[in-house]
């Protein structure tokens, strides 16, 4: 008994190894490439902002859109915040989901910087952002008008990253049919 | 010529290790003295072999040699010298190149110094150094040779990361390897002491100076990079919980578990195959903490060198080192002998506990660092595990461990009895409570945290003083004396402890009273925040040596003297990408952090932090490093200083 006690080490490790060599092959900053061009997973969120609407799929379609995973936690949010404002001012339809976050702390989060966001839903328990393939926030998608993700932006929006990737992105789903 | 003369020395290298490691331990197994001083010249040619390949790339880096494919991505002639030099390991190769010279440095060391040690464990450790030396050298010639030619030459070359170019990262990666590394001695001494089936005083008496020596650069490492990320990466945080950090901070919670372990080893013979076990431990977190990140099986903003290819050849000596090493454990470790026997309530039985902690949080951050990896593995779901997951698994762990961190010197050794040891915490505890009382009078009942944390870093603080408080009042006759004989190891333990009271001060203020606010301004514009005016003097355009910066100047009024801040958004055209400088102001009540981002046509984005007391989290770390070095140059612990070898496993204490 004392034996397989101290033989315990080699074989927890052993597991451990086997994980890491699967792992190896994953890039994780790909999306699962089930996701493009396929429907956004079907999602029904309540609200952020108290006493607003919340945030469902059937939101999304008709226009083509942005969806932000955002949450009070991240710090790459705060870079990526003012940015957003500046879409919202420009019109570009833009839609928030507080990610793993207290609904209060998304909530305070959007009254101190500012409220990008056509609709806003808490994803308290990360389930929609586990279903879309979200990593890590900031992380954010491109949705076209019939409400199929097409693309999967991961990290900060930058003025670089609209301007090189999303932004012409938009243009031209905007002019698709 | 540089280029060649270093790869021909690397190769020398590599065949000296194969040597190195064959050699001793085939000397040691048939008593062969011959062969043992063969392992010692071999680990001492090494050394210098490796030494001058690390020269021959570094002269590469520093003339501008851009036929060398490494120097002409990672240099550039507008960069600063000292940045030229530094990018000699700002590179993956160039970063593995400092990891082997570390290494083979240790390993010269051990044959130079190694002497006083029974010449076949000395011979064994060389042995175990050896393998993992040739393991290294023929990764870093395999899969990552630095001294790749390119054929035609560059006229100029890339440029280093700009990220990269600033003072404290280039102190950086040297720091936090060698307390990688240093950590590689306590597993060789482990993997010897198993092929030995022995532990004796010697064999404590050499590891716990080279744990030690390991745990010091580490600690300074973990914090310098904490401060690197709070003034470089713009973003005002301090700890991000991001992979790579992580994998320093894993070997640095299980290298702390070590440390008091091998002191109870040293002192009293016990905790034998625990400290071996933790010895292997904490070096494959070692490994882990150098190159995981590097495979591509995780993803972070540290990631700089991601390939798949190295990630194999990095797992499969991962899985050689630590598989054969904790199988061999399973094997002979039973057999080894454990000392004395200690009552609960007593030094032992606090670091015993301590131990307990330690991994236990070690396992936290390992769950919330590789779970991602499993989880996708088993249901292909991918998940992320944010700040959140540590709020509620590592702080409710920590805390209880940083209550019991004043016990522990408070504690006699072999047993003691709880009620005087309250009664020894009584000016702590106080003090604490004097803590609790002030932090809820100014923060109400909502500030029952805060309180709690200040009371926390009051009863360290005061705890760790008290050791020396309470050594020099009993000889307060010879004063002078009795601080002069006071020993360095108490001195130091005081310092660290200390060091923890304060980055728990640190923690504490700001977590809890951090603001930060984030607006558009104009040239002229003031705004008000927390408790200052802050008004943009100037925003315009200045010149670097290898990039253009757009420069906000501040006007701080208000809490003192007005001063200027400048926060500035650099572009360095040849890497094509843009860094952020925070304008930071430090005091030790708190700093205020200014940093500049994107233009618009109503002016620029400015975000502005309040981070009361938050430089004392670095003063803390290092004050933690520098508790560590006084406590190494301690008598006690010099190496060699003690000849006389007692097995202490062939005597053990009676329990009572």
């Amino acid at each position: 008994m004392r034996r397989l006690l101290f033989l315990a080490p080699v074989v927890v490790f052993v597991a451990v190894l086997i994980g890491f060599f699967a792992g190896l092959g994953r890039d994780p900053t790909l999306l699962p490439s089930t996701m493009i061009d396929k429907p956004v997973p079907a999602f029904s969120l309540p609200p952020v902002r108290p006493e607003a609407q919340g945030f469902a799929t059937t939101d999304l379609g008709g226009e083509p859109a942005l969806v932000n995973f955002y949450a009070s936690w991240c710090a790459a949010c705060r870079i990526e915040h003012p940015f957003l404002m500046r879409l919202r001012s420009q019109g570009v339809t833009l839609h928030g989901v507080d990610w793993k976050d207290e609904r209060e702390a998304g909530f305070k989060w959007l009254a101190d910087r500012g409220d990008p966001y056509v609709r806003v839903g808490h994803d308290g328990s990360g389930r929609t952002g586990i279903d879309m393939g979200v990593s890590a926030v900031p992380e954010t998608f491109v949705v076209d008008k019939r409400g199929r993700v097409r693309y999967r932006h991961v990290g900060a929006i930058t003025a670089e990253v609209w301007e090189q990737k999303l932004g012409p992105m938009m243009e031209k789903l905007r002019a698709e049919l | 010529m540089s280029a060649e003369v270093g790869q021909f020395a690397l190769i020398l290298a590599l065949l000296l290790a194969l040597v190195q490691a064959v050699a001793p331990l085939w000397g040691a197994h048939r008593g062969d003295g011959v062969l043992m001083a063969v392992g010692r010249q071999a680990a001492l040619l090494q050394a210098v072999f490796v030494s001058v390949a690390f020269g021959c790339l570094a002269y590469a880096f520093v003339t501008c040699d851009f036929s060398v494919s490494l120097v002409a991505q990672h240099s550039n002639t507008a960069q600063p010298a000292p940045y030229r030099f530094a990018a000699t390991w700002g590179s993956h190769e160039g970063s593995m190149l400092l990891w082997v010279l570390i290494l083979a440095l240790c390993g010269g060391v051990l044959g130079a110094f190694g002497g006083t040690l029974r010449e076949t464990l000395q011979a064994r450790v060389l042995g175990v150094q050896g393998m993992i030396a040739a393991s290294f050298h023929g990764f870093l010639l395999f899969t990552s040779n630095p001294f790749l030619r390119l054929d035609p030459a560059p006229l100029e070359g890339m440029e280093l990361n700009p990220l990269l170019q600033d003072p404290g990262l280039v102190m950086h990666p040297p720091v936090l390897y060698a307390g990688y590394v240093g950590f590689s001695v306590a597993f060789c001494f482990a993997v010897a002491a198993l092929i030995e089936g022995r532990v004796d005083a010697a064999w404590a008496r050499w590891v716990r100076p080279w744990v030690l020596a390991a745990w010091i650069p580490l600690t300074l490492g973990i914090t310098l990079g904490s401060a690197w990320a709070y003034y470089e990466l713009g973003w005002g945080g301090w700890w991000f919980w991001d992979p790579v950090e992580n994998a320093s901070l894993m070997p640095w919670l299980l290298g702390t578990a070590l440390l008091h372990s091998a002191l109870v080893l040293e002192r009293r013979g016990a905790l034998v195959s625990w400290t071996i076990l933790l010895c292997i431990l904490t070096f494959s977190l070692s490994l882990v903490g150098t190159f995981l990140v590097r495979s591509g099986i995780l993803t972070s903003v540290h990631a700089f060198a991601v390939d798949p290819k190295r990630g194999v050849y990095v797992l499969g000596i991962i899985a050689l080192t630590t598989g054969l090493s904790l199988a061999l454990y399973g094997w002979r470790a039973p057999a080894i002998r454990s000392g004395a026997l200690f009552q609960p309530v007593s030094r032992e039985g606090g670091i015993t506990l301590n131990n307990l902690f330690l991994t236990a949080l070690c396992a936290t951050v390992f769950l919330g660092t590789f779970s991602p990896v499993f989880i996708e593995m088993l249901n292909k779901d991918k998940i992320s595990v944010g700040p959140p997951y540590y709020a509620r698994t590592f702080a409710p762990l920590a805390i209880p461990l940083l209550a019991l961190v004043v016990f522990g010197p408070l504690l006699n050794w072999k047993r003691d009895d709880w009620r005087a040891v309250m009664k020894r915490a009584r000016v702590p505890a106080a003090m604490a409570a004097a803590a609790i009382v002030l932090g809820l009078a100014f923060n109400g009942l909502k500030g029952v945290v805060t309180a709690a944390g200040l009371g926390l870093a009051a009863w360290l603080i005061v705890g760790s003083a008290l050791i020396l408080v309470r050594r020099w009042w009993a000889g307060r006759a010879y004063l002078a004396r009795s601080i002069r004989t006071t020993p360095r190891s108490i001195v130091g333990l005081t310092l660290a402890h200390a060091g923890l009271g304060l980055l728990t001060l640190g923690i504490t203020g700001v977590t809890a009273w951090e603001s930060d606010k984030v607006l558009s301004m104009r040239e002229g514009d003031t705004v008000a925040f927390a408790g200052r005016t802050l008004t943009l003097t100037a925003f315009e355009t200045v010149q670097g040596p290898n990039y253009q910066a757009r420069e906000a100047r501040f006007t701080v009024k208000g809490q003192g003297a007005p001063y200027v801040l400048s926060s500035q958004k650099r572009f360095y055209p040849t890497a094509q990408s843009q860094t952020t400088e925070a304008g930071i102001k430090v005091t030790p009540l708190g700093n205020l952090y200014v940093s500049v981002g994107e233009e618009s046509p109503t002016g620029v984005v400015v975000r502005l932090w309040n981070h009361p007391l938050i430089v004392w989290i670095w003063i803390g770390g290092f004050l933690m490093g520098a508790g560590g070095a006084v406590s190494l140059s301690d008598r006690r612990l010099r190496l060699g200083a003690a000849t006389k070898v007692v097995p202490v496993s062939a005597q053990p204490a009676p329990a009572e």
